[in-house]
Protein backbone atom coordinates (compact mmCIF):
# COMPACT_ATOMS: atom_id res chain seq x y z
CA UNK A 1 0.00 0.00 0.00
CA UNK A 2 2.73 2.39 0.99
CA UNK A 3 4.79 1.71 -2.16
CA UNK A 4 1.71 2.25 -4.30
CA UNK A 5 1.08 5.60 -2.69
CA UNK A 6 4.69 6.62 -3.25
CA UNK A 7 4.48 5.62 -6.90
CA UNK A 8 1.33 7.63 -7.44
CA UNK A 9 2.89 10.68 -5.84
CA UNK A 10 5.79 10.39 -8.25
CA UNK A 11 3.28 10.49 -11.13
CA UNK A 12 1.72 13.56 -9.62
CA UNK A 13 5.09 15.24 -9.36
CA UNK A 14 6.02 14.41 -12.95
CA UNK A 15 2.66 15.71 -14.18
CA UNK A 16 3.18 18.92 -12.28
CA UNK A 17 6.67 19.43 -13.69
CA UNK A 18 5.53 18.78 -17.28
CA UNK A 19 2.59 21.13 -16.87
CA UNK A 20 4.85 23.68 -15.23
CA UNK A 21 7.25 23.66 -18.18
CA UNK A 22 4.39 23.95 -20.65
CA UNK A 23 2.86 26.81 -18.72
CA UNK A 24 6.15 28.71 -18.96
CA UNK A 25 5.58 29.01 -22.69
CA UNK A 26 2.35 30.86 -21.93
CA UNK A 27 3.67 32.92 -19.06
CA UNK A 28 7.08 33.96 -20.41
CA UNK A 29 5.74 36.62 -22.81
CA UNK A 30 3.75 38.12 -19.94
CA UNK A 31 6.69 37.98 -17.55
CA UNK A 32 8.84 39.60 -20.24
CA UNK A 33 6.26 42.40 -20.52
CA UNK A 34 6.28 43.06 -16.77
CA UNK A 35 10.05 42.96 -16.56
CA UNK A 36 10.47 45.26 -19.58
CA UNK A 37 8.01 47.78 -18.16
CA UNK A 38 10.53 48.31 -15.33
CA UNK A 39 13.57 48.80 -17.59
CA UNK A 40 15.53 51.57 -19.24
CA UNK A 41 15.09 51.52 -23.00
CA UNK A 42 18.75 50.64 -23.56
CA UNK A 43 18.42 47.49 -21.41
CA UNK A 44 15.32 46.11 -23.12
CA UNK A 45 17.03 43.85 -25.63
CA UNK A 46 20.10 42.92 -23.58
CA UNK A 47 20.80 39.22 -24.08
CA UNK A 48 20.72 36.96 -22.07
CA UNK A 49 17.49 38.55 -20.86
CA UNK A 50 17.66 40.37 -17.52
CA UNK A 51 14.48 39.00 -16.00
CA UNK A 52 15.05 41.09 -12.91
CA UNK A 53 16.24 44.44 -14.25
CA UNK A 54 19.62 45.67 -13.02
CA UNK A 55 18.57 49.31 -13.35
CA UNK A 56 14.99 50.27 -12.60
CA UNK A 57 13.19 52.96 -14.59
CA UNK A 58 9.63 52.09 -13.70
CA UNK A 59 8.66 55.53 -12.37
CA UNK A 60 9.62 57.30 -15.58
CA UNK A 61 7.92 54.70 -17.75
CA UNK A 62 4.81 54.99 -15.64
CA UNK A 63 4.84 58.77 -15.88
CA UNK A 64 5.34 58.64 -19.63
CA UNK A 65 2.34 56.36 -20.07
CA UNK A 66 -0.04 57.92 -17.59
CA UNK A 67 0.91 61.60 -17.66
CA UNK A 68 2.76 61.99 -20.97
CA UNK A 69 1.62 63.39 -24.31
CA UNK A 70 -0.87 60.59 -24.89
CA UNK A 71 -3.45 60.74 -22.10
CA UNK A 72 -3.71 57.12 -21.00
CA UNK A 73 -5.96 57.92 -18.03
CA UNK A 74 -8.47 59.34 -20.49
CA UNK A 75 -8.52 56.08 -22.54
CA UNK A 76 -8.89 54.18 -19.31
CA UNK A 77 -11.84 56.28 -18.28
CA UNK A 78 -13.39 55.90 -21.75
CA UNK A 79 -13.02 52.12 -21.56
CA UNK A 80 -14.57 51.97 -18.11
CA UNK A 81 -17.44 54.15 -19.30
CA UNK A 82 -18.07 52.18 -22.50
CA UNK A 83 -17.63 48.69 -21.03
CA UNK A 84 -19.51 49.60 -17.84
CA UNK A 85 -22.58 51.07 -19.50
CA UNK A 86 -22.69 48.39 -22.20
CA UNK A 87 -22.63 45.70 -19.52
CA UNK A 88 -25.42 47.23 -17.44
CA UNK A 89 -27.67 47.92 -20.45
CA UNK A 90 -27.08 44.45 -21.94
CA UNK A 91 -28.05 42.82 -18.66
CA UNK A 92 -31.36 44.70 -18.66
CA UNK A 93 -32.26 44.20 -22.30
CA UNK A 94 -31.30 40.52 -22.35
CA UNK A 95 -32.89 39.65 -19.03
CA UNK A 96 -36.13 41.36 -20.00
CA UNK A 97 -36.25 39.41 -23.25
CA UNK A 98 -35.28 36.20 -21.46
CA UNK A 99 -38.05 36.76 -18.89
CA UNK A 100 -40.58 37.11 -21.65
CA UNK A 101 -39.26 34.05 -23.52
CA UNK A 102 -39.23 31.84 -20.45
CA UNK A 103 -42.03 32.96 -18.14
CA UNK A 104 -44.72 34.70 -20.16
CA UNK A 105 -47.03 32.81 -22.49
CA UNK A 106 -48.30 34.38 -25.68
CA UNK A 107 -48.79 33.55 -29.33
CA UNK A 108 -45.75 33.68 -31.57
CA UNK A 109 -43.29 33.51 -28.69
CA UNK A 110 -41.44 30.40 -29.80
CA UNK A 111 -41.37 31.42 -33.45
CA UNK A 112 -39.83 34.73 -32.43
CA UNK A 113 -37.26 32.98 -30.26
CA UNK A 114 -36.32 30.70 -33.12
CA UNK A 115 -35.95 33.70 -35.44
CA UNK A 116 -33.65 35.47 -32.97
CA UNK A 117 -31.48 32.40 -32.52
CA UNK A 118 -31.11 32.02 -36.27
CA UNK A 119 -29.86 35.62 -36.52
CA UNK A 120 -26.74 34.47 -34.64
CA UNK A 121 -25.60 33.01 -37.96
CA UNK A 122 -24.79 36.52 -39.25
CA UNK A 123 -21.15 37.42 -38.53
CA UNK A 124 -21.00 41.04 -37.41
CA UNK A 125 -18.12 41.78 -39.80
CA UNK A 126 -20.37 41.09 -42.76
CA UNK A 127 -22.70 43.92 -41.79
CA UNK A 128 -20.03 46.55 -41.06
CA UNK A 129 -20.86 48.72 -44.08
CA UNK A 130 -24.63 48.98 -43.50
CA UNK A 131 -24.11 49.46 -39.76
CA UNK A 132 -21.69 52.26 -40.51
CA UNK A 133 -24.35 53.95 -42.66
CA UNK A 134 -26.97 53.39 -39.93
CA UNK A 135 -24.78 54.88 -37.23
CA UNK A 136 -24.07 57.91 -39.40
CA UNK A 137 -27.78 58.37 -40.13
CA UNK A 138 -28.58 58.15 -36.43
CA UNK A 139 -26.00 60.86 -35.78
CA UNK A 140 -24.02 58.55 -33.54
CA UNK A 141 -20.83 58.42 -35.62
CA UNK A 142 -17.79 59.33 -33.52
CA UNK A 143 -19.62 58.99 -30.18
CA UNK A 144 -19.44 56.44 -27.38
CA UNK A 145 -23.15 56.00 -28.02
CA UNK A 146 -22.29 54.22 -31.28
CA UNK A 147 -20.16 51.62 -29.49
CA UNK A 148 -22.67 51.13 -26.68
CA UNK A 149 -25.61 50.90 -29.06
CA UNK A 150 -23.94 48.25 -31.17
CA UNK A 151 -22.84 46.12 -28.23
CA UNK A 152 -25.89 46.32 -25.98
CA UNK A 153 -28.01 43.71 -27.76
CA UNK A 154 -26.91 40.13 -27.36
CA UNK A 155 -28.79 37.09 -28.59
CA UNK A 156 -26.26 34.80 -26.96
CA UNK A 157 -26.77 36.29 -23.49
CA UNK A 158 -30.55 36.31 -23.94
CA UNK A 159 -30.27 32.62 -24.73
CA UNK A 160 -28.10 31.86 -21.68
CA UNK A 161 -30.43 33.80 -19.37
CA UNK A 162 -33.51 32.13 -20.81
CA UNK A 163 -32.01 28.72 -20.10
CA UNK A 164 -31.32 29.79 -16.53
CA UNK A 165 -34.81 31.24 -16.01
CA UNK A 166 -36.46 28.08 -17.32
CA UNK A 167 -35.01 26.30 -14.31
CA UNK A 168 -36.76 28.69 -11.91
CA UNK A 169 -39.98 27.19 -10.54
CA UNK A 170 -43.19 28.88 -11.72
CA UNK A 171 -44.43 28.62 -8.12
CA UNK A 172 -42.47 31.76 -7.25
CA UNK A 173 -44.38 33.68 -9.89
CA UNK A 174 -47.77 32.23 -8.92
CA UNK A 175 -47.12 33.13 -5.30
CA UNK A 176 -46.17 36.69 -6.25
CA UNK A 177 -49.31 36.97 -8.39
CA UNK A 178 -51.48 35.90 -5.47
CA UNK A 179 -49.79 38.62 -3.43
CA UNK A 180 -51.02 41.03 -6.11
CA UNK A 181 -47.69 41.71 -7.86
CA UNK A 182 -47.85 42.74 -11.53
CA UNK A 183 -45.39 41.40 -14.14
CA UNK A 184 -42.99 44.29 -13.75
CA UNK A 185 -42.68 43.67 -10.03
CA UNK A 186 -42.33 39.94 -10.64
CA UNK A 187 -39.46 40.60 -13.05
CA UNK A 188 -37.78 43.10 -10.76
CA UNK A 189 -38.37 41.61 -7.32
CA UNK A 190 -38.69 37.89 -7.98
CA UNK A 191 -36.85 36.87 -11.15
CA UNK A 192 -33.85 39.21 -11.17
CA UNK A 193 -32.77 38.43 -7.59
CA UNK A 194 -33.01 34.70 -8.35
CA UNK A 195 -30.87 35.21 -11.46
CA UNK A 196 -27.92 36.80 -9.68
CA UNK A 197 -25.45 33.99 -10.55
CA UNK A 198 -26.12 34.11 -14.29
CA UNK A 199 -26.23 37.92 -14.29
CA UNK A 200 -22.79 38.00 -12.66
CA UNK A 201 -21.39 35.50 -15.15
CA UNK A 202 -22.82 37.25 -18.17
CA UNK A 203 -21.88 40.69 -16.86
CA UNK A 204 -18.21 39.85 -16.36
CA UNK A 205 -17.86 38.23 -19.77
CA UNK A 206 -19.55 41.18 -21.45
CA UNK A 207 -17.30 43.62 -19.61
CA UNK A 208 -14.16 41.75 -20.72
CA UNK A 209 -15.30 41.50 -24.33
CA UNK A 210 -16.23 45.15 -24.56
CA UNK A 211 -13.02 46.26 -22.82
CA UNK A 212 -10.99 44.31 -25.40
CA UNK A 213 -13.01 45.39 -28.45
CA UNK A 214 -10.84 47.00 -31.10
CA UNK A 215 -12.76 46.70 -34.36
CA UNK A 216 -15.76 48.88 -33.50
CA UNK A 217 -13.79 51.80 -32.01
CA UNK A 218 -11.44 51.60 -35.02
CA UNK A 219 -14.32 52.08 -37.43
CA UNK A 220 -16.81 54.18 -35.48
CA UNK A 221 -14.57 56.64 -33.62
CA UNK A 222 -12.55 59.48 -35.11
CA UNK A 223 -11.57 61.75 -32.21
CA UNK A 224 -8.60 60.65 -30.11
CA UNK A 225 -10.17 61.95 -26.90
CA UNK A 226 -12.96 59.37 -27.30
CA UNK A 227 -10.61 56.40 -27.74
CA UNK A 228 -10.86 53.40 -25.45
CA UNK A 229 -7.73 51.63 -24.26
CA UNK A 230 -7.32 49.36 -27.29
CA UNK A 231 -7.20 52.35 -29.64
CA UNK A 232 -4.97 54.13 -27.13
CA UNK A 233 -2.54 51.24 -27.49
CA UNK A 234 -2.62 51.83 -31.23
CA UNK A 235 -1.65 55.48 -30.68
CA UNK A 236 1.16 54.42 -28.36
CA UNK A 237 2.49 52.03 -30.93
CA UNK A 238 2.39 54.71 -33.63
CA UNK A 239 4.17 57.26 -31.44
CA UNK A 240 6.52 55.05 -29.42
CA UNK A 241 7.20 52.37 -32.03
CA UNK A 242 10.73 51.85 -30.73
CA UNK A 243 10.30 52.68 -27.05
CA UNK A 244 9.56 49.17 -25.91
CA UNK A 245 9.83 49.89 -22.19
CA UNK A 246 7.09 52.52 -22.42
CA UNK A 247 5.01 50.30 -24.71
CA UNK A 248 5.22 47.39 -22.28
CA UNK A 249 4.17 49.69 -19.44
CA UNK A 250 1.15 50.65 -21.55
CA UNK A 251 0.38 46.99 -22.30
CA UNK A 252 0.71 46.11 -18.63
CA UNK A 253 -1.68 48.94 -17.74
CA UNK A 254 -4.19 47.71 -20.32
CA UNK A 255 -4.06 44.07 -19.20
CA UNK A 256 -3.78 44.41 -15.43
CA UNK A 257 -7.36 45.38 -14.49
CA UNK A 258 -8.76 42.43 -16.42
CA UNK A 259 -6.29 40.00 -14.88
CA UNK A 260 -7.25 41.26 -11.41
CA UNK A 261 -10.99 40.97 -12.16
CA UNK A 262 -10.34 37.51 -13.55
CA UNK A 263 -8.34 36.28 -10.57
CA UNK A 264 -10.99 37.52 -8.13
CA UNK A 265 -13.96 36.19 -10.13
CA UNK A 266 -12.37 33.27 -11.97
CA UNK A 267 -15.19 30.89 -11.14
CA UNK A 268 -17.78 33.08 -12.88
CA UNK A 269 -15.52 33.88 -15.84
CA UNK A 270 -14.61 30.25 -16.51
CA UNK A 271 -18.19 29.15 -16.01
CA UNK A 272 -19.44 31.81 -18.39
CA UNK A 273 -16.95 30.79 -21.06
CA UNK A 274 -17.69 27.08 -20.73
CA UNK A 275 -21.50 27.46 -20.67
CA UNK A 276 -21.52 27.72 -24.43
CA UNK A 277 -19.40 24.64 -24.78
CA UNK A 278 -21.11 22.00 -22.71
CA UNK A 279 -24.45 22.43 -24.39
CA UNK A 280 -25.15 19.94 -27.13
CA UNK B 1 -47.73 21.73 -22.71
CA UNK B 2 -50.38 19.91 -20.75
CA UNK B 3 -50.17 22.59 -18.12
CA UNK B 4 -50.66 25.22 -20.81
CA UNK B 5 -53.85 23.61 -22.04
CA UNK B 6 -55.22 23.25 -18.55
CA UNK B 7 -54.62 26.89 -17.83
CA UNK B 8 -56.14 27.86 -21.15
CA UNK B 9 -59.24 25.83 -20.35
CA UNK B 10 -59.46 27.32 -16.89
CA UNK B 11 -59.17 30.84 -18.24
CA UNK B 12 -61.89 30.21 -20.77
CA UNK B 13 -64.16 28.84 -18.11
CA UNK B 14 -63.65 31.60 -15.60
CA UNK B 15 -63.48 34.31 -18.23
CA UNK B 16 -59.96 35.38 -17.42
CA UNK B 17 -59.07 36.05 -21.05
CA UNK B 18 -58.32 39.65 -20.12
CA UNK B 19 -55.55 38.26 -17.95
CA UNK B 20 -54.15 36.30 -20.92
CA UNK B 21 -54.24 39.38 -23.10
CA UNK B 22 -52.40 41.32 -20.45
CA UNK B 23 -49.74 38.61 -20.31
CA UNK B 24 -49.30 38.82 -24.09
CA UNK B 25 -49.01 42.62 -24.05
CA UNK B 26 -46.45 42.51 -21.24
CA UNK B 27 -44.62 39.74 -23.08
CA UNK B 28 -44.21 41.86 -26.21
CA UNK B 29 -43.35 44.91 -24.12
CA UNK B 30 -40.46 43.12 -22.45
CA UNK B 31 -39.21 42.01 -25.86
CA UNK B 32 -39.46 45.40 -27.55
CA UNK B 33 -35.89 46.65 -26.92
CA UNK B 34 -34.39 43.34 -28.04
CA UNK B 35 -36.53 43.25 -31.17
CA UNK B 36 -35.68 46.84 -32.12
CA UNK B 37 -31.98 46.05 -31.69
CA UNK B 38 -32.18 42.90 -33.76
CA UNK B 39 -34.03 44.61 -36.60
CA UNK B 40 -31.65 47.58 -36.68
CA UNK B 41 -28.39 45.69 -36.22
CA UNK B 42 -28.99 42.34 -37.87
CA UNK B 43 -32.04 42.13 -40.15
CA UNK B 44 -31.83 45.48 -41.97
CA UNK B 45 -28.00 45.49 -42.27
CA UNK B 46 -27.81 42.05 -43.84
CA UNK B 47 -30.54 42.97 -46.35
CA UNK B 48 -28.73 46.23 -47.10
CA UNK B 49 -25.42 44.42 -47.48
CA UNK B 50 -26.96 42.20 -50.14
CA UNK B 51 -28.50 45.19 -51.96
CA UNK B 52 -25.29 47.22 -51.78
CA UNK B 53 -23.27 44.33 -53.17
CA UNK B 54 -25.02 44.92 -56.52
CA UNK B 55 -24.02 48.58 -56.63
CA UNK B 56 -20.99 50.71 -57.15
CA UNK B 57 -20.87 53.47 -54.61
CA UNK B 58 -18.11 55.61 -53.25
CA UNK B 59 -19.25 57.05 -49.94
CA UNK B 60 -17.34 60.28 -50.55
CA UNK B 61 -19.61 61.08 -53.52
CA UNK B 62 -22.81 60.93 -51.45
CA UNK B 63 -26.09 59.12 -52.10
CA UNK B 64 -26.51 60.51 -55.63
CA UNK B 65 -23.42 58.61 -56.81
CA UNK B 66 -24.91 55.20 -56.09
CA UNK B 67 -25.14 53.05 -59.26
CA UNK B 68 -26.62 49.61 -59.89
CA UNK B 69 -24.01 47.37 -61.53
CA UNK B 70 -25.58 43.91 -61.32
CA UNK B 71 -23.07 41.18 -60.69
CA UNK B 72 -20.02 43.29 -61.58
CA UNK B 73 -18.65 43.27 -58.02
CA UNK B 74 -18.78 39.50 -57.86
CA UNK B 75 -17.14 39.14 -61.25
CA UNK B 76 -14.44 41.57 -60.13
CA UNK B 77 -14.04 39.65 -56.87
CA UNK B 78 -13.26 36.38 -58.56
CA UNK B 79 -10.51 37.93 -60.65
CA UNK B 80 -9.12 40.04 -57.77
CA UNK B 81 -5.80 38.62 -56.66
CA UNK B 82 -6.18 40.08 -53.16
CA UNK B 83 -9.45 38.21 -52.64
CA UNK B 84 -7.73 35.03 -53.72
CA UNK B 85 -4.82 35.73 -51.33
CA UNK B 86 -7.18 36.60 -48.49
CA UNK B 87 -9.17 33.40 -48.93
CA UNK B 88 -5.96 31.38 -49.16
CA UNK B 89 -4.58 33.03 -45.99
CA UNK B 90 -7.87 32.44 -44.17
CA UNK B 91 -7.65 28.78 -45.15
CA UNK B 92 -3.98 28.34 -44.18
CA UNK B 93 -4.64 30.11 -40.89
CA UNK B 94 -7.65 27.89 -40.16
CA UNK B 95 -5.98 24.64 -41.15
CA UNK B 96 -3.07 25.36 -38.78
CA UNK B 97 -4.75 27.17 -35.89
CA UNK B 98 -7.71 24.83 -35.36
CA UNK B 99 -5.96 21.43 -35.05
CA UNK B 100 -2.82 22.77 -33.32
CA UNK B 101 -4.86 24.65 -30.68
CA UNK B 102 -7.00 21.59 -30.08
CA UNK B 103 -4.09 19.17 -29.71
CA UNK B 104 -2.10 21.39 -27.34
CA UNK B 105 -5.22 22.23 -25.33
CA UNK B 106 -6.27 18.60 -25.05
CA UNK B 107 -2.84 17.66 -23.67
CA UNK B 108 -2.96 20.54 -21.20
CA UNK B 109 -6.54 19.83 -20.11
CA UNK B 110 -5.82 16.15 -19.61
CA UNK B 111 -2.78 17.01 -17.49
CA UNK B 112 -4.71 19.57 -15.43
CA UNK B 113 -7.47 17.01 -14.95
CA UNK B 114 -5.03 14.31 -13.80
CA UNK B 115 -3.25 14.05 -10.46
CA UNK B 116 -1.33 17.28 -10.33
CA UNK B 117 -0.25 19.92 -7.82
CA UNK B 118 -1.41 23.55 -8.10
CA UNK B 119 -4.44 22.72 -10.28
CA UNK B 120 -6.09 26.13 -9.93
CA UNK B 121 -2.84 27.96 -10.63
CA UNK B 122 -2.53 26.20 -13.99
CA UNK B 123 -6.13 26.93 -14.93
CA UNK B 124 -5.45 30.63 -14.36
CA UNK B 125 -2.04 30.63 -16.06
CA UNK B 126 -3.30 29.32 -19.38
CA UNK B 127 -6.34 31.53 -19.31
CA UNK B 128 -4.64 34.89 -18.76
CA UNK B 129 -3.63 35.35 -22.44
CA UNK B 130 -7.24 34.77 -23.48
CA UNK B 131 -8.72 37.54 -21.35
CA UNK B 132 -5.86 39.95 -22.06
CA UNK B 133 -6.51 42.67 -24.60
CA UNK B 134 -5.46 41.28 -27.96
CA UNK B 135 -3.91 44.63 -28.82
CA UNK B 136 -1.69 44.64 -25.71
CA UNK B 137 -0.78 41.05 -26.52
CA UNK B 138 0.05 42.12 -30.06
CA UNK B 139 2.35 44.83 -28.72
CA UNK B 140 4.23 42.29 -26.57
CA UNK B 141 4.75 39.89 -29.46
CA UNK B 142 5.82 42.66 -31.82
CA UNK B 143 8.72 43.31 -29.44
CA UNK B 144 9.49 39.60 -29.01
CA UNK B 145 9.53 39.19 -32.82
CA UNK B 146 11.88 42.16 -33.40
CA UNK B 147 14.00 40.87 -36.34
CA UNK B 148 17.46 41.99 -35.19
CA UNK B 149 17.21 42.52 -31.42
CA UNK B 150 14.09 40.61 -30.32
CA UNK B 151 14.48 37.90 -27.66
CA UNK B 152 13.19 35.17 -29.99
CA UNK B 153 15.76 35.80 -32.71
CA UNK B 154 18.54 36.37 -30.14
CA UNK B 155 17.70 32.98 -28.67
CA UNK B 156 17.67 31.39 -32.13
CA UNK B 157 21.01 32.93 -33.03
CA UNK B 158 22.54 31.87 -29.70
CA UNK B 159 21.70 28.25 -30.49
CA UNK B 160 23.33 28.60 -33.88
CA UNK B 161 20.49 29.41 -36.31
CA UNK B 162 22.08 31.59 -38.98
CA UNK B 163 19.12 32.23 -41.27
CA UNK B 164 16.99 34.24 -38.82
CA UNK B 165 13.31 34.67 -39.74
CA UNK B 166 12.01 38.20 -40.23
CA UNK B 167 8.70 37.26 -38.55
CA UNK B 168 6.13 40.05 -39.04
CA UNK B 169 8.38 41.93 -41.46
CA UNK B 170 8.85 39.11 -43.97
CA UNK B 171 6.31 37.98 -46.57
CA UNK B 172 7.14 34.31 -45.97
CA UNK B 173 6.69 34.39 -42.18
CA UNK B 174 4.14 37.16 -41.44
CA UNK B 175 1.14 34.81 -41.45
CA UNK B 176 3.00 32.24 -39.35
CA UNK B 177 3.86 34.96 -36.81
CA UNK B 178 0.17 35.89 -36.56
CA UNK B 179 -0.80 32.22 -36.27
CA UNK B 180 1.57 31.66 -33.33
CA UNK B 181 0.10 34.63 -31.43
CA UNK B 182 -3.46 33.45 -32.15
CA UNK B 183 -2.77 29.97 -30.84
CA UNK B 184 -1.03 31.37 -27.77
CA UNK B 185 -4.03 33.63 -27.09
CA UNK B 186 -6.88 31.19 -27.52
CA UNK B 187 -5.43 28.06 -25.90
CA UNK B 188 -6.95 29.11 -22.56
CA UNK B 189 -10.44 29.08 -24.06
CA UNK B 190 -9.96 25.65 -25.64
CA UNK B 191 -8.55 24.26 -22.39
CA UNK B 192 -11.57 25.50 -20.44
CA UNK B 193 -14.00 23.89 -22.88
CA UNK B 194 -12.07 20.61 -22.76
CA UNK B 195 -12.04 20.71 -18.96
CA UNK B 196 -15.82 21.12 -19.00
CA UNK B 197 -16.03 18.13 -21.35
CA UNK B 198 -13.73 16.05 -19.15
CA UNK B 199 -15.82 16.86 -16.08
CA UNK B 200 -18.79 15.24 -17.82
CA UNK B 201 -17.07 11.86 -18.14
CA UNK B 202 -18.10 9.58 -15.29
CA UNK B 203 -15.29 8.43 -13.00
CA UNK B 204 -16.86 4.97 -12.83
CA UNK B 205 -15.77 4.20 -16.39
CA UNK B 206 -12.15 4.87 -15.44
CA UNK B 207 -12.46 2.80 -12.28
CA UNK B 208 -13.84 -0.10 -14.28
CA UNK B 209 -10.98 0.23 -16.77
CA UNK B 210 -8.44 0.27 -13.93
CA UNK B 211 -9.91 -2.93 -12.57
CA UNK B 212 -9.26 -4.48 -15.97
CA UNK B 213 -5.68 -3.27 -15.74
CA UNK B 214 -5.76 -0.46 -18.32
CA UNK B 215 -2.70 1.81 -18.50
CA UNK B 216 -3.00 5.61 -18.46
CA UNK B 217 -2.33 5.75 -22.20
CA UNK B 218 -4.97 3.12 -22.91
CA UNK B 219 -7.45 5.00 -20.76
CA UNK B 220 -6.79 8.12 -22.79
CA UNK B 221 -7.16 6.49 -26.21
CA UNK B 222 -10.00 4.12 -25.38
CA UNK B 223 -12.07 6.29 -23.01
CA UNK B 224 -11.17 9.96 -22.78
CA UNK B 225 -10.62 10.72 -26.45
CA UNK B 226 -13.74 9.03 -27.88
CA UNK B 227 -16.02 10.21 -25.08
CA UNK B 228 -14.96 13.78 -25.80
CA UNK B 229 -16.37 13.52 -29.34
CA UNK B 230 -19.10 16.18 -28.83
CA UNK B 231 -16.51 18.55 -27.37
CA UNK B 232 -14.10 17.96 -30.28
CA UNK B 233 -16.92 18.70 -32.68
CA UNK B 234 -18.07 21.83 -30.87
CA UNK B 235 -14.54 23.20 -30.67
CA UNK B 236 -13.58 22.34 -34.24
CA UNK B 237 -16.50 24.28 -35.63
CA UNK B 238 -16.40 27.18 -33.17
CA UNK B 239 -12.70 27.66 -33.89
CA UNK B 240 -13.30 27.31 -37.62
CA UNK B 241 -15.80 30.16 -37.49
CA UNK B 242 -13.59 32.43 -35.33
CA UNK B 243 -10.72 31.74 -37.70
CA UNK B 244 -12.66 33.21 -40.59
CA UNK B 245 -13.36 36.34 -38.56
CA UNK B 246 -9.71 37.03 -37.65
CA UNK B 247 -8.90 40.75 -37.98
CA UNK B 248 -7.62 42.61 -34.90
CA UNK B 249 -4.07 41.21 -34.77
CA UNK B 250 -3.62 41.60 -38.50
CA UNK B 251 -4.80 45.20 -38.56
CA UNK B 252 -2.66 46.07 -35.55
CA UNK B 253 0.54 44.25 -36.49
CA UNK B 254 0.86 43.92 -40.27
CA UNK B 255 -1.97 45.80 -42.00
CA UNK B 256 -2.31 42.69 -44.11
CA UNK B 257 1.30 42.98 -45.31
CA UNK B 258 4.01 42.90 -46.21
CA UNK B 259 2.61 42.90 -49.77
CA UNK B 260 -0.73 41.28 -48.82
CA UNK B 261 1.08 38.26 -47.34
CA UNK B 262 -1.13 38.29 -44.24
CA UNK B 263 -4.34 39.77 -45.59
CA UNK B 264 -7.67 38.08 -44.80
CA UNK B 265 -11.32 38.59 -45.81
CA UNK B 266 -12.27 40.86 -42.90
CA UNK B 267 -9.18 42.96 -43.51
CA UNK B 268 -10.21 43.39 -47.16
CA UNK B 269 -13.69 44.50 -46.08
CA UNK B 270 -12.06 47.08 -43.80
CA UNK B 271 -9.66 48.22 -46.51
CA UNK B 272 -12.26 48.56 -49.27
CA UNK B 273 -15.05 49.93 -47.08
CA UNK B 274 -13.32 52.17 -44.59
CA UNK B 275 -10.07 53.21 -46.23
CA UNK B 276 -11.16 53.46 -49.87
CA UNK B 277 -14.91 53.91 -49.20
CA UNK B 278 -15.93 51.50 -51.98
CA UNK B 279 -19.11 50.52 -50.19
CA UNK B 280 -20.43 48.33 -53.03
CA UNK B 281 -17.30 46.24 -53.40
CA UNK B 282 -16.83 45.98 -49.63
CA UNK B 283 -20.41 44.69 -49.38
CA UNK B 284 -19.77 42.05 -52.03
CA UNK B 285 -16.79 40.74 -50.01
CA UNK B 286 -19.00 40.87 -46.91
CA UNK B 287 -21.50 38.60 -48.64
CA UNK B 288 -18.70 36.17 -49.45
CA UNK B 289 -17.69 36.17 -45.77
CA UNK B 290 -21.31 35.76 -44.69
CA UNK B 291 -21.77 32.79 -47.01
CA UNK B 292 -18.67 31.03 -45.67
CA UNK B 293 -19.46 31.67 -42.00
CA UNK B 294 -23.18 30.95 -42.32
CA UNK B 295 -22.46 27.62 -43.98
CA UNK B 296 -20.05 26.67 -41.20
CA UNK B 297 -22.48 27.78 -38.48
CA UNK B 298 -25.31 25.90 -40.10
CA UNK B 299 -23.13 22.79 -40.04
CA UNK B 300 -22.49 23.28 -36.31
CA UNK B 301 -26.18 23.29 -35.58
CA UNK B 302 -26.81 20.36 -37.83
CA UNK B 303 -24.07 18.33 -36.19
CA UNK B 304 -24.95 19.36 -32.68
CA UNK B 305 -28.57 18.52 -33.42
CA UNK B 306 -29.24 21.53 -31.27
CA UNK B 307 -30.55 21.20 -27.79
CA UNK B 308 -31.39 24.89 -27.93
CA UNK B 309 -35.11 24.31 -27.88
CA UNK B 310 -35.01 21.44 -25.45
CA UNK B 311 -35.14 23.97 -22.59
Amino acid sequence: MLTRLKKLDKVKLVNTIVLGLLSMFFLIPLIWMVSTAFKYESDVFVFPIEWIPRRINVVNNFKEVWFGDIPFYLFYWNSIKIAGSTTVITIFISSMAAFSFSKLRFKGRNLLFFTLISLMIIPEQSTLVPRFLLIRTMGLYNTHGALIFMAMFSIYFTFLMRQFMLSIEDDYIEAAKIDGANYFRIYWQVILPLCKPILATVGIIKFIWTWNDYQNPLIFLLSKELYPITMGMQLFQDDFADSYAVLMMASLSAILPLVIIFIILQKQVIEGISLGGVKG
Amino acid sequence: MLEDKKILKATKKTGLSAERRKEAIVGWLFLTPEIIGMVLLYVLPIIFAVLLSFTEWNLVGGLSEIRFVGLDNFVKMFSDERVFLALRNNLVYTVVVVPVSMIIALVLATLINSRVHMKSFFKVAFFIPYISSIIAVGAIWRALYHPSQGPINQLLSSIGVSNLPGWLADTSTSLLAIIIISIWTQIGYVVVIYLAGLANISQEIYEAAEMDGATSLQKFYKITFPLLAPTHMFLAITLLITSFKVFDLIKFLTNGGPINSSTVLVYLIYQEGFQRFNMGYASAISILLFTVVATLTYLTWKLQNSKIFGG
